[in-house]
C-alpha cells in the first residue's frame, strides 16, 4: 500500500519534470527552425547578393537580397525610438517613484500599464489615422509616412517597459542611501540626481536595453506607419523599411522554400540574434534580477 | 510588487514652494511631471479618440453579422469567433505547460541544474519578438506539419508566446500560498503529489488564473504571429474546423486601415472595429487587476 502511494508521487515528479523540460525543447525548437529555414540560402549562389544594397526579392531579371536598407532601416528607426522614448521615460520613472505621492503614483502606474496592454496593431491604427498626418502637415512633407513618425510611435510603445523597471530600480535603491544623503544637508532634489538616480543606473540601463529590445521587435506598429520602402537612408524623414516590417509584408507571396522564402527567415535569423543579445545584456548587467518581475 | 514600501513622498510640497528650493531644482522637477503627464495626455487621447470615434458604431448587428464588400459594410463576427477559437486553442496548450512548469519550480525542483536551464528558457522565450514566433510557426505547424494556415496552427504559435507570462504568473501565485498549509498536510499524511493537488493549487488558483487573464488578453491583440500561421484577409463564412483558416480582430483592423482600396471612407468601421478589439483587451486586464488587488489586501 505504502508503496503504490510513493510510485504514484514518483510518476507525478517525473511527469512534471518532463512538462518543464518541454520549456526548453520548444525554445531551443525555435532558433533551430529559423535558422535551419535560413541557412540554405547562405550557401546558394544568390547568398552573395545578402551583402548588396538592393533589396529587391522579386524580380524577372535578377533576385536580390540585400539586407542592408533593411538593416539602417531598423537601426534609424531604433535609435529614433530610443532618443525619444529613454529620456522621458526615466524622467517619468523617477516622479513616480520619488515626486508623486502613493495614490498618484498608483493611478500613473496604472495607466501606463494600460499603455502596455494596447495591441501594437491599435497603436499603429491611430498612428496612421492622427500622427501621420500632424508629421505630414507640421513638417510640410508629401507623406507623413517615414521614420520619424515610426520612431516617435516606437517610442511610446516602449515607454511602459522602461518606465516600470526602471521605477523598480529606483525603488529598489536602499533607504540608508538617500536617508545619509540628507542627513548631510544635500537637499532632496540633489540627492535623486547626485545619489539615487546613480546608484539606480545599473538597473535603469538594463531597462532602457529591454526597451529597445522591444522597439526592434515591434512589427505591426511600423509595418503601418514607416512607408515602407527598402531604401539606405539616415534621414528621419524619408520613408524606410524595417527587418520586421519585412517579414510581415512580404511572407503573405512567397513560394515555400523558394529563395524569398529563406531570405525572409535570414532577416528573422538576424532579429533573434539582435533580440537574444540585447537581452542576454541586459541579463547580465542586473544579474537576472528581473526574472520574475514582469508584471 | 513593492507598492506598500512607499510611506511617504521624498519630495514634501512644502520643500518645493518653499524658499529653501534651488531654481534648477524646480526645472528638474517641473520637466518630470511634464514628462509624466504628457506620457498619460497621450495614452488617454489614444483610448478616448478610438471610444468616442468607436463605439457609437458598435451595435448588435456589427457584433453578429458577417462582413461585407472587404469589410466596408456589415459587421466581424467572423473575425470574433477567430479570435476567440485562436485564443481558446492557444490557453488550452499552454495552461497545462506553463502550470506543470511553475509547479516543478516551486515544489520540486528547487535551485538544480534543470531549473536554471527552465528559467534561462523562459526568459528567452519572452525577449523573442513576435514576428518570430510567427517564423517558426510557420516553418512548423504550417508547412512541416502539415497543418496548414489555420486556427491550430495560429493558437499554438500564440500558446509558445503567452508561455513566459503564463508560468511566471503560475509560480507567483504557488509560491505564495504559506509553507505551513503543505506541513499540515504532509503531517495528515498526505502524499506530496496529494497537498499540491488539494491544498496549495487551490489556494494559489486566483493567481494563476489573473496569468491566464493576462494571458488572454495579450494573445487576442497580437498580429504578428497569426499574420503568417492563422489569419485569413477575408473569409466571409465561419470556421468549421480547426483546419480552417480565420480572420482576427487584430488583422481585421489592419486589412482595414492598411490594404483596403478605399481605406479613408471606412473611418467608422476602423474605429468600431479597434473599439472592439480594445474594450476586449481591457476587459481581459481589468478583471485581472481586480483579482490581483483582492489578493494583495
Amino acid at each position: 500500500m505504502k508503496s503504490i502511494l510513493l510510485d504514484t508521487d514518483r510518476l507525478w515528479s517525473m511527469l512534471l519534470r518532463t512538462a518543464a523540460a518541454m520549456t526548453i525543447f520548444w525554445t531551443a525548437l525555435i532558433f533551430l527552425f529559423v535558422f535551419r529555414e535560413a541557412l540554405p540560402l547562405l550557401f546558394s549562389p544568390e547568398g552573395t547578393s545578402l551583402l548588396s544594397d538592393v533589396w529587391r526579392p522579386v524580380s524577372p531579371v535578377a533576385e536580390q537580397f540585400g539586407l542592408l536598407p533593411l538593416i539602417s532601416g531598423t537601426f534609424l528607426v531604433t535609435v529614433i525610438a530610443t532618443l525619444a522614448s529613454i529620456p522621458v521615460s526615466i524622467l517619468t520613472a523617477t516622479y513616480i517613484a520619488f515626486i508623486a505621492n502613493t495614490r498618484e503614483s498608483q493611478v500613473l502606474k496604472a495607466i501606463i500599464e494600460l499603455l502596455a496592454s494596447i495591441p501594437s496593431v491599435v497603436i499603429g491604427f491611430i498612428g496612421l489615422m492622427v500622427l501621420v498626418p500632424f508629421v505630414k502637415n507640421v513638417l510640410g512633407l508629401h507623406s507623413g509616412l517615414n521614420a520619424l513618425t515610426g520612431g516617435l510611435i516606437l517610442g511610446l510603445m516602449a515607454a511602459p517597459t522602461i518606465v516600470t523597471l526602471s521605477e523598480d530600480a529606483l525603488k529598489a535603491v536602499p533607504r540608508e542611501f538617500r536617508e545619509a544623503s540628507m542627513a548631510l544637508g544635500i537637499s532632496e532634489i540633489t540627492t535623486i540626481q547626485k545619489v539615487l538616480i546613480p546608484a539606480a543606473s545599473r538597473g535603469i540601463l538594463a531597462a532602457s536595453l529591454l526597451g529597445l529590445g522591444r522597439i526592434m521587435g515591434e512589427t505591426m506598429a511600423v509595418l503601418m506607419v514607416t512607408g515602407n520602402a527598402p531604401v539606405v537612408t539616415l534621414s528621419p524623414l524619408e520613408p524606410v523599411r524595417t527587418i520586421t516590417a519585412t517579414i510581415a509584408a512580404e511572407m503573405g507571396e512567397v513560394i515555400f522554400g523558394g529563395n524569398h522564402y529563406r531570405s525572409l527567415f535570414v532577416l528573422g535569423a538576424l532579429l533573434l540574434s539582435f533580440t537574444f543579445a540585447i537581452n542576454l545584456a541586459a541579463q547580465s548587467i542586473i544579474g537576472g534580477r528581473f526574472s520574475g518581475h514582469r508584471s | 510588487m513593492v507598492t506598500a514600501l512607499k510611506s511617504q513622498p521624498l519630495v514634501a510640497s512644502r520643500g518645493l514652494s518653499g524658499k529653501r528650493a534651488f531654481r534648477g531644482d524646480l526645472l528638474l522637477v517641473f520637466l518630470m511631471r511634464f514628462s509624466t503627464y504628457s506620457l498619460v495626455a497621450v495614452v488617454l487621447l489614444i483610448v478616448l479618440d478610438i471610444l468616442i470615434k468607436g463605439v457609437p458604431h458598435v451595435n448588435l448587428e456589427f457584433l453578429t453579422s458577417l462582413p461585407q464588400k472587404a469589410g466596408a459594410k456589415g459587421g466581424i463576427l467572423p473575425a470574433i469567433m477567430g479570435t476567440t477559437l485562436l485564443v481558446s486553442v492557444a490557453i488550452a496548450a499552454a495552461q497545462p505547460l506553463s502550470l506543470a512548469t511553475a509547479v516543478y519550480l516551486s515544489e520540486y525542483a528547487g535551485e538544480n541544474r534543470l531549473s536554471r536551464l527552465i528559467r534561462i528558457a523562459l526568459l528567452t522565450l519572452s525577449s523573442v519578438p513576435s514576428i518570430v514566433f510567427g517564423l517558426f510557426g510557420l516553418a512548423l505547424f504550417v508547412i512541416q506539419l502539415g497543418f496548414g494556415a489555420s486556427i491550430i496552427s495560429g493558437g499554438l504559435t500564440l500558446a509558445l508566446m503567452i508561455l513566459p507570462t503564463m508560468t511566471v504568473a503560475a509560480e507567483e501565485a504557488v509560491k505564495t500560498v504559506p509553507h505551513s498549509l503543505r506541513e499540515a498536510s504532509r503531517s495528515l499524511g498526505a502524499t506530496k503529489a496529494r497537498t499540491i493537488w488539494s491544498v496549495v493549487l487551490p489556494r494559489a488558483l486566483p493567481g494563476i488564473f489573473t496569468g491566464t487573464l493576462l494571458a488572454i488578453g495579450r494573445a487576442a491583440g497580437e498580429t504578428a504571429p497569426i499574420l503568417l500561421t492563422a489569419a485569413a484577409f477575408f473569409v466571409p463564412t465561419l470556421p468549421e474546423s480547426p483546419f480552417d483558416e480565420v480572420m482576427a480582430l487584430p488583422y481585421h483592423l489592419y486589412v482595414l486601415s492598411t490594404q483596403h482600396p478605399d481605406a479613408a471612407a471606412i473611418a467608422p468601421m476602423q474605429y468600431a472595429t479597434a473599439s472592439v478589439l480594445l474594450l476586449l483587451v481591457f476587459a481581459f486586464s481589468a478583471i485581472a487587476f481586480v483579482i490581483r488587488n483582492k489578493i494583495r489586501r
